[in-house]
């Protein structure tokens, strides 16, 4: 008797959540990406203290221009005496602000019309998809150069581009997976215990759709992301003098020659962030669904 | 298919454009009297709805007239047709750079799947898609423009100058491609014609190659198909970066100047493209799957 108790004590039960996350963290690339990730996080709510935006990242000191990097200022300072460090620490909280409000605005728009989608079929469905295959079509940054330049560009009008640029990503996948879930037999149980359609994808198929769905938020977080500070470089984002890593690229071009670094930093910047949530999206793909593990 | 698709980009392009302040009427107007304003505005449909506008609109597409650009006052049409050509050079050598290097590498991360070599392969595909495509040119011009001189930084000078620009583009490509090829490429190693192809003497470079590889296309092809169509509408930021001659400058340029017309045809043009450049990516798949090509002369006959 006392065997057996040992025994299922030894092989007591993870929640489903623990067991993920114990997948999760055996990946070594999952961790160097929840760790850039939560120091990118920590940075962004800790700078406003650390550093005061008017006089340490905006602020122009001509007598300090094109510095390269030393003791004095690690990453050397811009064409306008501002330093290039500050900045970069600045500018995390853009690129995570705008990666986390435009996948938002996908997100909420894109599995709502995916569930539609997915659990009604026939005609809705149809003029759903095919509306989406339209929007599929444009690529993302055209899309989001083309709202950008009927909106105007502002931080805020970033976020709606890049977010209505992802969100047929968000309604293909949602509809694929309401597709398996919709015809289950709790599902089944639900309907006939009378409760409403509206509850129904909510409370029961929406929760059974969530493991896609995650995976998708955080790789598209990432290209969100490279597409907000594509347009900056273009000058039709986050206006200057804001810190923005794209913009500051895009400051550094005039100096490539025999400033170079003015250009390094912002880039490796945005790939160590892009790469972080690349490598926690495509572990979350691994350890949602054992079944594809190798 | 494709009809409808270009109808509904065109229009989706169109009517988000004509939210666009500054439109062809407070351009061309100026300082007229209102009368003169509202004969203009009835010439230009603006007392009709943004329906009627883009029916015309499309009636002057397909008769080639894009309207004329606020700014040289030429026809967009032929400011398009000049540009076209440079950016199609572009994806063409991001092409063949791509497709250089993401087919070994892919075949080689699947043939030794699971070594050293796979993991390596498969960090750099990691990376290379983590990358900011125009941050690799901007490096590109730093070491082989500036500091090496082997390439010039900007501009069509000749074959030289496409070299880093296709590069560019064409890494941005092999992150996806390599992926693709490489779990392809492991589906189709673990099927039972391999292991005969194997067992009847095939030197293994032929079973990898002919046996393999050629089974393993089809995904392949659909990807660099997509792929492809991306980089016509993503050189945008290349072209910037390279000062390229192409549709992509031609459209921010556009979009500086608030030039509403030039970047309303030359995106609605490029969105018509690659829609047809994915169409032909369908009809390849015929070409090279021989059960679909069977499919579709079944169909032909009944």
């Amino acid at each position: 008797m006392k065997d057996k108790v040992l025994a299922s004590r030894r092989y007591r039960k993870r929640s489903q959540l623990a067991e993920i996350w114990h997948r999760l963290i055996k990946n070594k690339g999952a961790v160097a990406g929840l760790f850039i990730i939560a120091l990118l996080v920590l940075v962004a709510i800790s700078v406003k203290h650390i550093l005061n935006y008017d006089t340490q990242v905006v602020a122009q000191k001509i007598t300090e221009r094109l510095q390269k990097p030393s003791a004095r200022h690690i990453m050397g300072t811009d064409n306008l005496g501002r330093d290039i460090f500050f900045r970069l620490l600045y500018g995390t909280r853009f690129s995570l602000a705008v990666g986390l409000v435009s996948v938002a605005i996908a997100l909420t728009i894109g599995t709502t019309l995916g569930a539609i989608a997915g659990y009604y079929g026939g005609v809705i469905s149809d003029v759903i998809m095919r509306t989406t295959d339209i929007f599929f079509a444009v690529p993302n940054l055209l899309m989001a150069i083309v709202i950008v330049t009927a909106l105007g560009a502002n931080t805020l009008n970033l976020m709606i581009a890049v977010g209505v640029a992802s969100i047929p990503q968000f309604v293909r996948i949602t509809r694929a997976t309401v597709l398996t879930v919709r015809n289950q037999e709790y599902v089944e149980a639900a309907r006939a215990i009378g409760r409403n359609e509206f509850a129904i994808i909510l409370l029961h198929i929406l929760p059974n759709c969530l493991s896609p769905i995650i995976v998708m938020v955080t790789l598209r977080i990432a290209s969100a992301i490279i597409t907000a500070s594509s347009l900056s470089f273009l000058g039709m984002g986050v206006p200057p003098p804001a810190p923005e890593w794209g913009s500051m690229l895009s400051d550094g071009r005039r100096f490539l020659r025999g400033y170079s670094y003015i250009t390094l930093f912002p880039g490796l910047a945005i790939m160590m962030t892009v790469l972080a949530f690349n490598l926690v999206g495509d572990a979350l793909r691994d350890a949602l669904d054992p079944k594809l593990k190798k | 298919m494709l009809v409808p698709i270009i109808i509904g980009v065109s229009f989706l392009i169109y009517f988000i454009m004509d939210l666009a302040p500054g439109d062809i009427i407070s351009q061309m107007a100026g300082e007229g009297t209102d009368a003169q304003i509202q004969v203009l505005r009835h010439q230009y449909g603006y007392d009709r709805s943004v329906f009627y506008r883009y029916v015309m609109y499309m009636k002057n597409l397909v008769q080639g007239n894009l309207g004329t650009s606020f700014l040289t006052n030429k026809p967009v049409w032929d400011m398009y047709r000049e540009r076209l050509p440079e950016t199609l050079k572009l994806a063409l050598g991001a092409l063949v750079v791509s497709i250089l290097l993401s087919i070994p590498l892919g075949i080689l991360s699947a043939v030794r799947s699971g070594t050293l070599w796979d993991n390596a392969g498969m960090v750099l595909a990691l990376l290379g898609l983590s990358m900011p495509n125009f941050w690799l040119g901007l490096l590109l011009i730093i070491l082989f423009s500036l500091k090496l001189g082997w390439f010039p930084s900007g501009g069509d000078t000749g074959f030289l100058s496409i070299i880093l620009p296709a590069i560019t583009i064409g890494t941005g490509h092999v992150a996806i491609i390599t992926r693709t090829t490489r779990s392809s490429m492991i589906d189709v190693i673990h099927q039972d014609y391999l292991r005969t192809a194997r067992a009847k003497g095939v030197p293994e470079k032929y079973v990898i190659r002919k046996h393999a590889f050629k089974n393993a296309l089809i995904p392949i092809i659909t990807i660099i198909g997509t792929q492809m169509s991306v980089s016509l509408g993503g050189a945008v930021l290349t072209e910037t970066v390279f000062a390229w001659p192409g549709v992509g400058r031609l459209i921010i340029d556009s979009v500086h100047q608030r030039d509403v017309p030039t970047v309303t045809g030359a995106i609605i043009m490029t969105t018509i493209l690659i829609s047809i450049m994915l169409l032909i990516v369908d009809l390849l798949y015929a070409y090279v799957d021989p059960r679909i090509k069977a499919q579709y002369l079944r169909k032909g006959k009944g």
